[in-house]
């Protein structure tokens, strides 16, 4: 297999974000349009240059042909044209396909959006309707499982192999919100303690309210180019060095564990496309849909060996100065949820020495992951500047 | 419908026979004809070698408790929280969501043994629950 193929090839030369939070009357189109506009002309580029364009879904609007709509928005008629749905794996997925169609010729220039009013602009009957789809239709959803609770059983499991304690999780709920301290653009900036992460409401033991992320309007974009073009355009681009996938299951009583995910596999083949290793990493966006999530993809990334993950974010390894800080930006957790979009933005900014207050300094290298469903669809990706090249 | 009716499973042409076992207090999983392994949740082809035919087995319905929570904030109304939600492995190795009943919140734990109970959801459906294996 060729697994350097796409190596450096193409590089994210643009990026935006939007306000995030509650932002009643945004729509969903609205909120890609604007990420989407910041993100070309960051890029210093006309829309009529991006001939690709890739989104995921909204699920608070859903619609048929959602790219085609979106396109046709932004008055772009793009030849590369898909949605995806793959939950919180979506935007990490939809970078390396942006990697490989451009390497292919396929397109050049993609653009890739992500926008939804979650927070307020959802009908009732959809959060309804929303929260009785969780888990198989049959065999899972009428037990009443939660997303939450599924992943309170993954923690309950790592506890019960691995001795990891409900201070080892609130630890990193800490750590996101000491970051998104010092995001401007976050939803929850007051700094909270382990205690208040443990004395908040248990939603699904063993996991507290703070264990959980946020629910945000708001949206995000990038465009990714060619390298050769990249070069040629305003700000320092941001290689995608590495790609990988990794989908194990859909529905959790099908996941041949609990502890080590599809994760495992996708970063395997990111860094291997990558020729990084872990220890070559200087900034980790990690998918935090629950404390959780960061734990075992922190394992099965091969930043610590798995069962490791509880003392490996502890005594402020992961924070700034730490070995690896993680999601600089706040994460789900703290900023935003605009499901794994802004993590890619951040790594790019700190990719790109941007990140003002929260810049990990001399950052050249980043890993993103996107987990969606129950820890069902992975994407992993590596990220480097030129530097590293 | 609204609150627990909407999780009420609606039985199709992959699950219908499982559906009827519930209702006779019969826990059936399919075994593969071609390579003999049982899977679950229903369907028309072997998950582990596409093989099509395949037989209905009762199982035991004993099992453990592979995972669980307790859910404190439920989707919909009409549950009592909080409620035990598991991943229970079955002695016959393949695993199932459920509700762990009649146990209480501090007995609950990994490794606990279960047997199923069936529980009349409406006239056609009963659901699969387990609880605690006395003794």
């Amino acid at each position: 297999m060729k697994e350097q193929s796409i190596r450096a090839k193409t590089a994210i030369v643009g990026i935006g974000e939007t306000a995030v939070g509650k932002l009643p009357g945004k729509t969903s189109m609205q909120l890609m349009a604007e990420a989407s506009a910041q993100a070309i002309e960051d890029a210093g580029l006309k829309k009529d240059d991006v001939d690709g364009v890739l989104v995921s879904y909204s699920l608070a609007e859903p619609s048929f042909m959602y790219c085609s709509f979106f396109s046709e928005y932004m008055g772009i008629k793009p030849h590369f044209s898909a949605a995806v749905h793959l939950g919180g794996a979506s935007m990490c997925s939809l970078v390396g396909h942006a990697a490989a169609a451009i390497n292919a010729g396929i397109c050049s220039t993609v653009l890739i959006a992500r926008g939804d009013p979650q927070r307020t602009g959802f009908s009732r009957q959809g959060v309804v309707a929303m929260s009785t789809e969780v888990g198989h239709r049959q065999f899972e959803a009428p037990y009443a499982p939660l997303t939450a609770g599924i992943y309170a059983m993954v923690a309950r499991r790592h506890m019960h192999e691995f001795g990891t304690t409900s201070e080892q999780l609130a630890e990193i709920a800490v750590t996101m919100r000491y970051h998104a301290s010092m995001n401007d653009n976050a939803q929850m900036r007051d700094p909270i303690t382990i205690d208040d992460v443990l004395n908040s409401k248990l939603v699904a033991d063993p996991l507290h309210v703070l264990d959980c992320c946020l629910v945000s309007d708001g949206g995000g974009a990038i465009v990714v180019t060619s390298a050769e073009r990249a070069n040629d355009l305003r700000k320092p681009p941001v290689y995608i060095l590495g790609f990988g996938e990794g989908h194990s299951h859909y529905h959790i009583i099908q996941a041949e564990s609990l502890v080590t995910s599809g994760c495992k596999d996708a970063a395997r083949r990111a860094f291997a496309m990558s020729g990084l290793t872990p220890a070559d990493i200087d900034v980790a966006e990690i998918y935090d849909c629950f404390t959780t999530t960061v734990l075992v993809d922190l394992e099965d990334l091969g930043f610590c060996e798995k069962g490791e993950g509880g003392r490996f974010v502890q005594g402020g390894r992961i924070t700034f100065g730490g070995e690896l800080p993680v999601n600089t930006h706040g994460g789900l957790l703290s900023q935003a949820h605009i499901a794994g979009m802004l993590h890619i933005v951040e790594a790019a900014r700190q990719l790109r020495g941007e990140a003002g207050r929260r810049q990990v300094h001399g950052a050249q290298t980043a890993v993103v992951t996107g987990n969606g469903g129950s820890l069902s669809a992975h994407a992993v990706l590596v990220l480097g500047t030129e530097g590293v090249l | 419908m609204d609150g627990v009716d909407q999780l009420i499973p609606v039985p199709d042409t992959d699950t219908q026979t499982y559906w009827e076992g519930c209702k006779r207090s019969e826990l059936l999983i399919q075994r593969c004809l071609s390579c003999e392994k049982l899977y679950f949740y229903p369907r028309m082809l072997c998950p582990h070698c596409m093989g099509r035919k395949y037989e209905w087995v009762k199982v035991s319905g004993r099992g453990v408790v592979y995972s669980y929570t307790l859910i404190r904030r439920p989707p919909v109304s009409g549950l009592e929280v909080p409620y035990i939600l598991a991943i229970v492995e079955l002695e016959e190795g393949v695993r199932m969501m459920s509700n762990i009943i009649d146990c209480k919140e501090d007995e609950i734990d990994i490794g606990m043994k279960v047997e199923v109970i069936f529980q009349p959801v409406s006239d056609e459906i009963y659901l699969p629950k387990f609880r605690p294996v006395k003794g």
